[in-house]
């Protein structure tokens, strides 16, 4: 009995497109993860003007990702995007050390939008194949995550380059989705 | 569910046909919202797509705020992989990107797709990212235009060429360095790809002649698969051979005389075209390019048979022997079913043929006049008109035929439209009656028949204008008035305001219509216009005094002056309130344009100069009052043509314009330093006069960098102790210091040294103290002006042997306006009499008589009266 519901329940979540933002400041390697995570390869990538749109599978269930520009210029368009937003991915440079206060402030603005109350928050620690790499803690503690109350987070360490950590990364977001309907 | 809700609708709308014909902006608007739902419905998306680009298309206002919301809300769509749906988002995007801000937002997005393996997205990607791309975004898309550019998939490397071609115009600088690719391209298999790289080849080396010179050379020796790239490179062709002005033995003529013999029929009759068009091409050179189009005129294809005889149309006034060979052919096609081709062969063969085929010709063209639409009925309306110029006898018949073509639109009345065509037939008779004075009466009542029922105030206020002008001088001109009069009773107040003012002028010239036409006024005077009501009322008591001086100075002959002299005058004198009475006479009098037009009426190229001419004054006066130097000169009386005082291939090029004050002539010297490694400073005219008149100042062009003109003035005084004394030869030295500098940098050393030029003389004539004015009634004007300051002398004029000759260099040599077109000499006649109006320096007006007769050499007596005794003086004293 219990297996039949679960399963009436898998397929009723899997109908719906899950829609994932990427954000972060520019060069903190957004479109890099969004195609390592639909094709499983690094891509050459030129700075992001506007943002790129992908289906991305991952167990069967479906991920519709927006991978948005992190250039100064282009984030004031990001709240053009925020509506229905399941979860968002906000990726940071670990060995950006100066611009960490930005980050944080920009990230602090983003979780202040009514429209993304409901979001799910990864952040991923990117680019900890780099030497001089902060570490999650650190990366944690400088945008001050701790912070945040009201809404399921997860900080995560990767290396989009190397592929490592967006499986974890991936798995748990797909429970925490799972868990919020 | 939906489906039978939308047949209700339907219904209810009565069949309308245009499922779009009832959008209301703000709902469609609201419909975009969709597009921020997901799933995505695309065949939903697609329909409201729709609707947003057919209200652009209306031409409906969108706000800024309104398009960049539904903008934005549209990118979303990029999430959905619907072919159709993307195409449409292009579009739109293409529709908005000047609408809606920040539409750079889809750059990635659409970069994206255009080095995709989509080949449905890649073309088309291409065209909107580089219509939302500004010249500063375009460096970070130029590796991809590169790539496309040269794309094996013709549909992208086209799209890219042709995108390349638009970003010409805002980023000229970052598409010339595609050179490379787009040479490439040109050797592509598909003709598309070549002809759109030849384009932007082109394009690219606009500016450099010899680059081009270069390409064209480079693309006619090797042999290229497109008919269209052949089409552009014969364009190409012919406008190198313009402007280099060559000989025909140029290999660029050879190349387009190859063409005629092309396969394709395309580039046959592009050859053709461009040879025919060529000015000044012989008949030899000409004969094989007409063969071609006489082959085309038989072809069974309607649209070469109309190609072709457009084109002999259009060159058949140029080269009447050439087209007169294809007269058989054209024969043919008078009877061709398709009536455009009919018309085109008729009105050509009323330009190539005889006299006496007139009359034939122009039965079969009646035949069909009905059927033919507003356009070629122009054309016909054109070709009757040269007709008549060339035929005068025959103007009773071409004239016949005009006035029946009027009657006829006016009865059937069927189109709202036939405005232009009404214009064109009206402007042909009024220019047959300018230009015939044997068709005068006969055209002008075509003419008042015609405005008896003239639905446009324009063409009726046109004509009662000429009415008041040539009616009152016809033998009987009472019978003009019941027509005039009419328009007083029927018309609106602007036809009314112009049958007034005619009718008043034939009260001023005929005396025993006075009293008549003093009534019909009167009856004016309690008009609901006010126009209608002060010209009514001004006329009236003007024709009351009685008074022939009074009559011809404001009824009969206008004001001359230029309206925007008036009104700047005004307005500056509103500005300075002062005791003094505003004064006509500085007000600068208007050039005459009608004038010019007449004498160069042998080349129509000469016609487009001479329009500028009419507001050149103005614009000098303007630059002239900005000169502080200049202030106290007075207004511009006249500002002379330029004439060259160097060869134009000198180092320094120099031309000068003579400008005339009341006591005062500056010379205005547009200089050209031609030498790039070169910068003058300091620059002025040092001038030479000849006795009496003083220089009084310099005005230096500061800096004269390579090849941009500057501007230097001198400022000359007029001999004051003689006021007869007026004309003058000046010599003339550029002085300028020079600093060498490096022609790529244009930087120049510290060190310059002074340097001149010695440049050709100027001469003042008595052309410069003279404004051309037209009266157009001069006998009027000659009593007005009266007897006071006469002049009268006899010379004999033993170097000139016909009377057209004497007309010509009197009228040239005086730089007056020729009156009641006495400038023309009928045929076959010993004696003849030229009225020349103008106004001196200072206002005054001045009028000559000549009178010619021809005996052996041609003997003249002058007269001359002005207003002013110097005047009359001075130029009775050029004659001699």
């Amino acid at each position: 009995m219990g297996g039949w519901f679960s399963s009436l329940f898998s397929s009723l979540f899997g109908q719906r497109e899950m829609r994932i933002l990427i954000l972060g400041l520019d060069g903190a390697g957004k479109t890099t993860i969004l195609y390592r995570l639909q094709v499983g390869e690094v891509v050459t990538t030129i700075p992001t003007i506007g943002f790129n749109v992908e289906t991305v599978t991952y167990k069967n269930l479906k991920f519709q990702v927006w991978d948005l520009g992190g250039q100064t210029s282009i984030r004031p368009y990001w709240r053009c995007y925020y509506s229905n937003t399941d979860a968002i991915i906000y990726v940071v440079d670990s060995c950006d050390k100066d611009r960490m206060g930005i980050s944080k402030s920009e990230l602090v603005a983003m979780l202040e939008e009514e429209e993304l109350k409901k979001a799910i928050l990864l952040v991923f620690a990117n680019k900890q194949d780099m030497e001089g790499a902060l570490t999650p803690t650190e990366v944690a503690n400088q945008l001050g995550l701790a912070a945040i109350k009201d809404r399921k987070w997860q900080i995560f360490k990767t290396s989009a380059i190397k592929g490592e950590g967006l499986e974890e990364a991936m798995e748990w977001l797909v429970e925490a989705l799972k868990g919020a309907k | 569910m939906l489906g039978l809700r939308r047949d209700k609708k339907d219904e209810e709308d009565g069949f309308s046909l245009n499922p779009f014909n009832n959008l209301e902006k703000t709902s469609v608007l609201q419909e975009a919202r969709t597009f921020n739902e997901t799933p995505i419905n695309p065949r939903k998306c697609c329909h409201i797509l729709t609707k947003v680009l057919y209200l652009i298309n209306q031409g409906e206002h969108i706000a800024t705020t309104e398009a960049t919301e539904t903008f934005f809300a549209m990118t979303k769509l990029f999430q959905s992989q619907d072919v159709t749906l993307r195409r449409m988002v292009y579009l739109t995007i293409k529709e908005m990107a000047d609408l809606a801000e920040d539409v750079i937002i889809v750059t990635s997005s659409l970069t994206k797709d255009m080095t995709g393996k989509e080949d449905m997205y890649r073309a088309a990607a291409i065209r909107a990212l580089c219509r939302i791309t500004d010249s500063t975004m375009l460096q970070s898309i130029e590796r991809y235009m590169k790539q496309a550019i040269v794309d094996r998939n013709p549909s992208v490397s086209s799209a890219a060429l042709t995108s390349s071609l638009h970003l010409m115009r805002s980023s000229g600088d970052v598409v010339k360095r595609w050179v490379n690719e787009a040479a490439e391209a040109a050797s592509s298999d598909n003709i598309m790809v070549q002809y759109h790289a030849i384009g932007v080849l082109y394009h690219i080396k606009k500016t450099d002649r010899l680059g081009v010179s270069k390409l064209v050379s480079k693309f006619t020796k090797q042999s290229l698969r497109s008919p269209y790239a052949y089409c552009l490179l014969i364009r190409i062709a012919t406008k190198l051979l313009e402007e280099e002005s060559e000989g025909r033995d140029s290999p660029l003529f050879d190349f387009i005389e190859t063409c005629l013999r092309h396969k394709s029929e395309l580039v046959i009759y592009e050859a053709a075209h461009a040879i025919v068009n060529m000015p000044n091409t012989s008949a030899r050179e000409l004969a094989p390019a007409i063969s071609v189009l006489q082959l085309f005129c038989s072809s069974p294809k309607p649209t070469l048979r109309f190609a072709a005889v457009r084109t002999l149309n259009k060159v058949a006034m140029k080269h009447p022997a050439a087209v007169a060979a294809c007269n058989l052919d054209l024969e043919n096609l008078i009877t061709d079913v398709n009536r455009s081709i009919a018309t085109l062969a008729i009105t050509t063969l009323l330009k190539t043929g005889s006299e006496s085929s007139v009359d034939r010709l122009m039965k079969q063209i009646s035949t069909f006049m009905s059927e033919i639409s507003d356009e070629f009925k122009i054309v016909v309306v054109q070709a009757i008109r040269s007709l008549c110029l060339k035929f005068p006898r025959k103007h009773g018949v071409l004239m016949n035929f005009l006035a029946s073509m009027l009657r006829d639109e006016n009865s059937s009345n069927s189109s709202q439209g036939g405005f232009d065509y009404k214009r064109a037939i009206v402007d042909s008779l009024i220019g047959i009656i300018e230009e015939n004075p044997d068709a005068k009466e006969a055209g002008l009542a075509h003419l008042c028949e015609f405005i008896e029922d003239c639905e446009h105030t324009v063409l009726a206020t046109r004509i009662l204008h000429l009415l008041g002008r040539e009616g009152p001088r016809t033998p009987s001109p009472s019978k003009y008035i019941r027509f005039i009069y009419n328009r007083v009773i029927l018309e609106n107040s602007a036809v009314r305001a112009a049958a007034v003012s005619a009718l008043a002028k034939f009260g001023a010239h005929c005396e025993e219509l006075m009293p008549s036409v003093v009534v019909l006024l009167s009856r004016s005077l309690l008009d609901t216009d006010d126009e209608v009501r002060d010209r009514a009322t001004f006329y009236l008591n003007v024709l009351k005094q009685g008074n022939k001086a009074l009559n011809s100075a404001y009824i009969l002959n206008g004001l001359n002056v230029s309206v925007v002299g008036l009104e700047r005058a005004l307005h500056s004198y509103t500005l300075e309130p002062s005791e003094t009475q505003f004064d006509m006479k500085s007000v600068p009098l208007a050039t005459q344009p009608l004038a010019e037009q007449k004498t160069a009426e042998v080349t129509p190229a000469a016609k487009a100069p001479d329009k500028v001419a009419a507001t050149r004054q103005d614009i000098y006066a303007e630059q002239l009052a900005a000169i502080p130097e200049f202030q106290g000169l007075g207004p511009l009386f006249k500002s002379s043509a330029a004439v060259q005082l160097t060869e134009s291939e000198t180092e320094y090029v120099v031309r000068c314009i003579k400008h005339t004050f009341t006591n005062h002539i500056v010379f205005q010297f547009d200089c050209t330093n031609t030498l790039n490694d070169q910068i003058l400073e300091n620059v002025t005219v040092q001038m030479e006069p000849t006795e009496g008149f003083e220089v009084l100042s310099y005005v230096p062009a500061a800096s004269l960098p390579y090849g941009q003109p500057g501007i230097t003035y001198t400022c000359v005084a007029l001999p004051e102790d003689d006021p007869t004394s007026v004309i003058g030869t000046f010599s003339n030295t550029l002085k300028f210091l020079v600093k060498d500098c490096d022609p790529n940098t244009g930087e120049p050393d510290e060190e310059g040294y002074e340097d001149e030029y010695v440049l050709e003389d100027v001469e003042v004539t008595i052309s410069d103290h003279i404004q051309k004015v037209l009266k157009p009634n001069f006998a009027a004007s000659w009593d007005e002006v009266g007897e006071d300051y006469q002049m009268e002398d006899t010379y004999a004029l033993s170097t000139v042997k016909t009377l057209e000759d004497a007309v010509k260099n009197i009228v040239d040599h005086m730089g007056m306006q020729p009156c009641e077109r006495s400038d023309k000499v009928p045929a076959d006649k010993s004696a003849h009499t030229l009225f020349l109006a103008g106004v001196y320096r200072g206002g005054h007006d001045v009028l000559v008589r000549a009178r010619l007769a021809v005996d052996d050499g041609v003997t003249m007596q002058i007269t001359v009266r002005s207003t002013d005794e110097t005047a009359a003086e001075v130029i009775s004293a050029s004659v001699g």
